[in-house]
């Protein structure tokens, strides 16, 4: 996929919640193809102690409107910086970057080739951003998923209304303020129905628990991870993570394990190939 | 439109803009935003006789105007890219350099003997700089006896273009600079990282997965233009200067103090298109100042 630095138009800049804000995004041309789970590297001017680009997950893509949703989590000068953009401003962004979610599936479950029919995507925190786009994407391709979405309260969960429109929305908090009380993986849903593909984004030890879930019940699973990263195109290789080699590339030499970038060959990796289980 | 082809040897380069090795991955990376054929040259990342994994995650630091990396040389090995990454290469039209690195004079040697082979590759940069693996890299270039081994070891298998990239973590780099001119190598380029540390204090520990690591960007250039302008005085060989370039403006100071060419590194990772916008400026710049030929500001600076 062609990747592109774009200078883009701030529309508006939401605060969702305390700690996150929505950036609405548009150019005068339209936007270029994106996939769910494929995110953006964005340049943070006028903050002195931020020096690279931030990679932020797409949130959503809305070609009718021509806008790209950016769901960005406050958590250092930086992002706080992107926060207190205005409408006018502009974005410099390197995108679509990483490969993105599945979206059909690869008939390792016995399926046919191709095709999905229920799928579970999950996560909490700021990590919910990208499944909405993919929820969109999976609607419109008549797979209307399943969202179960973590939170410690009900206050903390994001987008609610927005993801009611493609797909039911299941919900946990740790408080039990809103929805079961507890984690997403102890959600009844998870006992009373079965998924084909669970795709999940979210802290490291959610995507764990969910991962130890779908490899228990032998069930496809996806997770987007989040490593460090300064590039964002695979050149500097700062953003490894150690995944057991394919096949087609292992060799009796060399160690079944290798370090690929999370930035180009992920960061939506099946947890097949993570080291997790260790 | 200025003259701005310069030559490191026999190495032609149709402007003085260079990609340093690890932040360019090889160039297919880049490919959508800038034309590959209309960069100077594009030095690879660092390719090892083995191929080698690099170290444990985490690589990076975010410092003040720069970043800390111990990548460690991850790389599949000269074999494959001979093989698998070479073929790539060629359709792209790009002036491809590749660098070398090595655990003992005798692995540089063959890892160089197999990339001379390569016909459209007209030149290596021996990497005796890296401060982010054990076994070697940097090791042999902070003495002047260890420097010197590598290059005469190397310059009796490899032909073509051989540059040396210099380690400043030394007391006196012009030094090594001569010693690895006396052993015939053709160009220095200097300089790679400078060794730094990061903490994070909640968890009391170093930030670095080996703790220490490789510091680049603005940070580093005043250091690496002091080192260039020094070493462009003391040996007679051409100079490639590099540490922190961002701008137009930034390759000329170093071109200035006496760099015959100038590699841009960290600048990648905040502008995939930096390189050809810094061609672009040095080209306007000399227009601007009615210098015809690129030359005429080479060293400019006492």
């Amino acid at each position: 996929m062609k990747k592109y630095i774009l200078d883009l138009e701030v529309k508006s800049v939401e605060r969702v919640h305390e700690r996150y804000v929505l950036i609405r995004l548009t150019d005068d041309k339209p936007l270029p193809e994106m996939l769910p789970g494929q995110f953006v590297e964005v340049r943070v001017d006028g903050s002195s102690s931020t020096f690279l680009r931030r990679p932020i997950s797409i949130n959503f893509v809305d070609y009718v409107s021509n806008e790209l949703w950016l769901l960005v989590a406050c958590v250092g000068d930086g992002t706080r910086r992107l926060a207190e953009l205005q409408p006018g401003d502009t974005l410099n962004c390197v995108l679509p970057l990483g490969n993105g979610f599945s979206t059909q599936s690869d008939g390792s479950n016995g399926d046919e080739k191709g095709t999905l029919h229920r799928v579970l995507l999950t996560g909490g925190g700021v990590g919910v951003a990208p499944l909405l786009y993919l929820g969109k994407v999976l609607k419109e391709q008549g797979v209307a998923p399943t969202f179960l979405l973590g939170a410690r309260s009900a206050k903390d969960l994001l987008m609610l209304s927005e993801f009611e429109k493609y797909g039911r929305v299941l919900v946990t908090t740790e408080d039990g303020s809103m929805g079961e009380k507890g984690f997403v993986t102890n959600h009844s849903v998870l006992q009373q129905e079965s998924f084909d593909l669970i795709q999940v984004c979210g802290p490291t030890p959610m995507m764990k628990a969910v991962a130890r879930y779908a490899h228990e019940k032998g069930i496809a699973c996806e997770v987007s991870l989040e490593n460090l990263m300064a590039c964002g195109l695979g050149a500097c290789l700062c953003c490894v993570e150690k995944v057991r080699k394919e096949s087609t590339e292992a060799s009796n030499e060399v160690p079944q394990t290798t370090n690929v970038c999370v930035c180009k060959e992920g960061p939506v990796f099946n947890i097949n190939r993570l080291l997790w289980q260790n | 439109m200025a003259k701005l082809d310069v030559n490191i040897g026999a190495l032609q380069l149709k402007n003085p803009v260079m990609t340093a090795s690890g932040t360019f991955g090889y160039g297919l990376e880049f490919q959508d935003f800038v034309e590959l054929s209309e960069i100077g040259g594009i030095i690879v990342k660092g390719t090892t006789l083995k191929p080698r994994e690099g170290n444990d995650y985490p690589r990076m630091a975010e410092t003040p105007q720069g970043m800390l990396n111990c990548v460690g040389l991850q790389n599949k090995g000269v074999d494959y890219f001979c093989e698998h990454i070479y073929p790539q290469l060629l359709p792209t039209g790009g002036n491809y350099i590749v660098n070398v690195s090595g655990s003992s004079p005798e692995d540089y040697a063959e890892c160089a003997a197999r990339v001379d082979a390569l016909a459209n590759i007209p030149a290596i940069e021996l990497n005796i700089s890296c401060p982010n693996v054990r076994d070697g890299g940097m090791a042999f270039g902070v003495t002047c006896a260890g420097a010197s081994s590598v290059v005469k070891a190397v310059r009796q298998a490899y032909h073509k273009t051989l540059i040396v990239k210099l380690s400043p973590n030394v007391t006196d780099i012009t030094e090594i600079a001569r010693a690895v001119e006396a052993e015939g190598a053709d160009s220095v380029s200097l300089i790679n990282t400078l060794m730094g540390m990061a903490v994070d204090i909640e968890k009391r520990k170093k930030t670095l997965s080996i703790g220490t690591g490789g510091l680049s960007g603005p940070c580093v250039k005043p250091v690496a233009l002091r080192m260039v302008h020094q070493v462009a005085k003391s040996v007679k060989i051409p100079v490639i200067g590099l540490g922190g370039i961002s701008s137009a403006k930034d390759a000329i100071e170093f071109l200035m103090c006496g760099a015959t060419a100038i590699e841009i590194g960290t600048a990648n990772f905040l502008d995939p298109a930096i390189t050809i916008k810094v061609r672009d400026g040095i080209n306007e710049w000399l227009d601007k100042h009615n210098i015809a030929d690129i030359h005429e500001i080479i060293g400019a600076i006492q």
